[in-house]
C-alpha cells in the first residue's frame, strides 16, 4: 500500500514465507493460550470447596483409606508437578471420570457434542440469514424509522434472558398453540428409528430418508434454535450495519453510482463482498457465542448437549465433569478465534499482500 | 441558572475544574437529546429508587408467606397481589422490589471489584512494556479465551453457591476488557511531555501509574462497566437461574425463575414476572450504554 515503505516490495516478494511465519506465531499464540486454559482449569480445581478425596471415597472411609486415596490422586505432590500431570493426561483426552455418570468425562462429552454442534450451526444459520439482511437495510436506510425498529429488536435481544424467552416460548407455541414439540431432541417413538451416524439429527434422518423423524427433529430443535439464532442477530446485524456504512462512504461507491450501476446491486454486490471480510470473523465470533447461551438454552429445553451436561454436573459439583466441560468449551472458541483470524488473512486481498500485516 | 449554564459552556475555561465540568455538562446535552438514552436512564433511575425505597413500597414481606406456606398459593394476578404470589404463598411484587436491592448489589460490587483489577493490570502493561506486558495480557487473553459465562460458571461451582461467590466469579470474568482498554490509552500516554516531566523529578514509577496514568483512564473505564452492566445483570440471573447464584430464599430475580419453570404452563406469572424484571432493566442499562457511546465515541455512531 504504502510506496513509501521499503520493506513493502520485499515483503511481497516473500508473501509465503511471511503468511507462514504470521500461522507459526499464531500456533504458538494458541498453544500458549491453551496452556492457559489448562492452568486455569487446574487452579479452579484447586480452590474448590469440595474436597475431591472424600467424595471419591465418601464420607465413612477410614484415615488409611482417605490417606492412600489422596496419594494415589497425587495430591501430595508439589504443584507444579501436579499440573504438568494434569497437562499429560488431559492432552492424552483423559479428563477423568464423572461422579454423576460414572463415565469417562471424554466419552461423555463426545456423546454430548454433536447436540450442542447441530443446535448451535442451526442458531448461526437462522441469525445471519436474518440478521445480515436486517444490518444492511438499516446502514443503506441509517436514522430513518427503520433503523431505529432494527436497532430497537437487536437491544431486545441483548436484554432478554435467554432463558426466559426459552420458558415463555414453550408456554406460547408448545402449550398453548401445540405448533412445535417441546423439550428434548426427539420423540420417543423415532429415537431409536435412526441409526447412529453423525450424531446430529437432522442430518442423519435426512440422510436415511426417515421424513418423518426429520420433521419431528425439526419441531423440536426450531424455537430453541431460534432463540439462540435472534441472540447471534442482535449481534450481526448491528456489525453488519456498521460494515456496510463504512463501505458506501468509500469513493469506490460513488464511482460506481456516477457510473450508473443500479442501486441494488452497488449494495448487494460491491458495499456487501468488502463488508463481508470482516462479517465472516464476526460470524465466526458469534457461533463462539451461542455456546455460551447453549448453556441456559439446553437447560430450559432438556436438549442433551454439552450444556446441559454442564449444569447437570455443576448442580452436583462434579468438578471433573465441570472442568472438561469448560476446557473442551474454551478450546472451541479459541480454534474458532484461530480460525476468523486465519479466514480474515486468506479472504482480505489487502491483508495477503502485505504479508499478513492487519 | 444561566449563569451556571454559561459557566459550563465557556469556551475559555479558567480552571481545570471547569473544564472538565463544562465536559460532562456537553455530554449530559448530547445525552438528553437522545430518547431512547434518556428512556434509560429514567430505567436505571427508577431502579434504583425502587431498591432504596423497597421496603416502604413493598405490600408484602418478601420471604414469609401470606397467612402460612398455603395461605395464598399460586394466585393469579389480582389488585391485591398485582404481580401473582408463588409457590410459598409470597407475594410476587414485594419479592421483586426487593431483588432490586440484591441486582444493584450485584452490578456495584462487580464494578467496584473488577474496574480496579483491569485499571491495574492494564495501566503496568502499558507502562512498563517488554515482558511485564507480554505476561499480564497474555494473562488477559487466556481470561478472554473463555466465554464469560461458562468461565463464571466453573468458579462459581468452585466456589460453592451463594451470592458472594456469584459476585467474586462474575467480577473474575469481568476485567480483562477494562485491562485492555487501560493498557491502549496507557500506551498514549506513556510517553507524553507531562508523564515525563513527573518522572524527571523523581517520581516512583507506582506514584506515577496511580497517581498521573490511571486516572486519566477512569472515565474511559467507567463508560464502559456502563456498557457492560447489561450483562452483568443477565450473568447474575444466570446463575441465579442454574442455582449457583443467590440462594432461596433470597429474591433474586434469576433464582425466581428457575423457581416459577415448574409451573410454567398453569401458572405462568410466577417465572414470567421476574424474568420481566430482568428485561426491563437490562435494556434500561443497554439503552443508556448505547447513548453514552453515540456520545463520546462518535466514530461507532456512523
Amino acid at each position: 500500500m504504502n510506496l513509501a515503505d521499503p520493506d513493502a516490495t520485499e515483503r511481497r516478494a516473500s508473501a509465503l514465507p511471511a503468511f507462514l511465519w504470521k500461522a507459526a506465531k499464531l500456533l504458538l499464540t494458541v498453544a500458549v493460550t491453551f496452556l492457559g486454559l489448562l492452568l486455569v482449569t487446574f487452579l479452579i480445581s484447586h480452590v474448590i470447596a469440595v474436597d475431591p478425596v472424600l467424595a471419591v471415597v465418601g464420607d465413612r472411609a477410614s484415615q488409611a483409606t482417605y490417606d492412600k486415596m489422596y496419594i494415589e490422586m497425587g495430591l501430595d505432590r508439589p504443584l507444579y508437578e501436579q499440573f504438568g500431570i494434569y497437562v499429560q493426561k488431559v492432552l492424552s483426552g483423559d479428563f477423568g471420570k464423572s461422579f454423576l455418570t460414572k463415565k469417562d468425562v471424554m466419552d461423555d462429552i463426545a456423546r454430548a457434542f454433536p447436540a450442542t454442534i447441530e443446535l448451535a450451526t442451526l442458531a448461526i444459520l437462522i441469525g445471519t440469514l436474518f440478521g445480515v439482511p436486517l444490518g444492511i437495510l438499516s446502514a443503506v436506510k441509517a436514522g430513518k424509522p427503520i433503523d431505529q425498529i432494527v436497532r430497537i429488536i437487536g437491544l431486545i435481544g441483548y436484554s432478554a434472558p435467554i432463558f426466559w424467552l426459552g420458558l415463555l416460548g414453550l408456554l406460547v407455541f408448545y402449550a398453548k398453540l401445540d405448533w412445535i414439540s417441546g423439550p428434548g431432541r426427539i420423540d420417543i417413538a423415532y429415537e431409536y428409528s435412526i441409526s447412529p451416524g453423525t450424531g446430529m439429527l437432522l442430518v442423519d434422518s435426512a440422510w436415511q430418508g426417515q421424513w418423518a423423524a426429520f420433521g419431528n427433529a425439526f419441531s423440536h430443535i426450531i424455537l430453541p434454535a431460534s432463540l439462540l439464532g435472534y441472540n447471534a442477530m442482535a449481534y450481526i446485524s448491528r456489525m453488519t450495519r456498521s460494515f456496510m456504512l463504512t463501505e458506501l462512504a468509500q469513493e469506490y461507491v460513488i464511482t460506481a453510482r456516477v457510473k450508473g450501476v443500479p442501486e441494488w446491486r452497488i449494495i448487494w454486490v460491491h458495499a456487501l463482498r468488502n463488508a463481508a471480510v470482516p462479517l465472516v470473523t464476526v460470524i465466526a465470533f458469534s457461533y463462539g457465542g451461542l455456546l455460551e447461551g447453549s448453556v441456559l438454552t439446553e437447560t430450559v429445553f432438556a436438549w442433551p448437549g454439552l450444556g446441559l451436561y454442564l449444569t447437570n454436573s455443576l448442580q452436583v459439583a462434579d468438578m471433573n465433569a465441570v472442568l472438561g466441560g469448560t476446557l473442551v468449551i474454551g478450546a472451541i472458541f479459541v480454534g474458532l478465534n484461530l480460525l476468523s483470524d486465519l479466514l480474515y488473512n486468506v479472504l482480505d486481498p489487502r491483508v495477503r499482500r502485505r504479508g499478513g500485516k492487519p | 441558572m444561566s449563569a451556571t449554564r454559561d459557566w459550563l459552556l465557556s469556551d475559555t475555561p479558567a480552571s481545570r475544574r471547569q473544564a472538565r465540568w463544562g465536559q460532562s455538562y456537553r455530554v449530559w446535552l448530547a445525552l438528553k437529546g437522545n430518547r431512547l438514552a434518556m428512556v434509560g436512564l429514567w430505567i436505571v433511575v427508577i431502579l434504583a429508587l425502587l431498591a432504596v425505597l423497597a421496603p416502604v413500597l413493598a405490600p408484602y414481606d418478601p420471604l414469609e408467606g401470606i397467612g402460612g406456606l398455603r395461605g395464598a398459593r399460586l394466585e393469579p394476578p389480582s389488585w391485591v397481589h398485582p404481580f401473582g404470589t408463588d409457590d410459598l404463598s409470597r407475594d410476587i411484587l414485594s419479592r421483586i422490589l426487593y431483588g432490586s436491592r440484591l441486582t444493584l448489589l450485584v452490578v456495584l460490587l462487580v464494578a467496584v471489584i473488577a474496574t480496579p483489577i483491569g485499571l491495574a493490570v492494564g495501566t503496568a502493561a502499558g507502562y512498563f512494556g517488554g515482558w511485564v506486558d507480554v505476561v499480564l495480557m497474555r494473562i488477559t487473553d487466556i481470561f478472554m479465551a473463555f466465554p464469560r459465562l461458562i468461565l463464571a460458571l466453573a468458579f462459581a461451582s468452585a466456589l460453592g453457591p451463594g451470592i458472594e461467590n456469584a459476585i467474586i466469579a462474575i467480577a473474575i470474568t469481568a476485567w480483562p476488557p477494562y485491562a485492555r482498554l487501560a493498557r491502549a490509552e496507557t500506551l498514549t500516554i506513556r510517553d507524553t511531555d507531562y508523564i515525563n516531566a513527573i518522572r524527571l523529578q523523581g517520581a516512583s514509577s507506582l506514584r506515577i501509574l496511580w497517581g498521573h496514568v490511571t486516572p486519566l483512564c477512569l472515565s474511559s473505564a467507567v463508560v464502559r462497566v456502563t456498557l457492560d452492566m447489561a450483562g452483568i445483570i443477565l450473568i447474575a440471573a444466570g446463575l441465579g437461574f442454574l442455582g449457583l447464584g443467590a440462594q432461596p430464599p433470597q429474591p433474586e430475580w434469576g433464582a425466581m425463575i428457575a423457581g416459577g419453570r415448574r409451573f410454567i404452563i398453569d401458572q405462568w406469572w410466577v417465572a414470567t414476572m421476574p424474568g420481566l424484571a430482568i428485561f426491563i432493566v437490562a435494556l434500561g442499562f443497554n439503552l443508556l450504554g448505547d447513548g453514552l457511546r453515540d456520545v463520546l465515541d462518535p466514530k461507532a455512531r456512523k
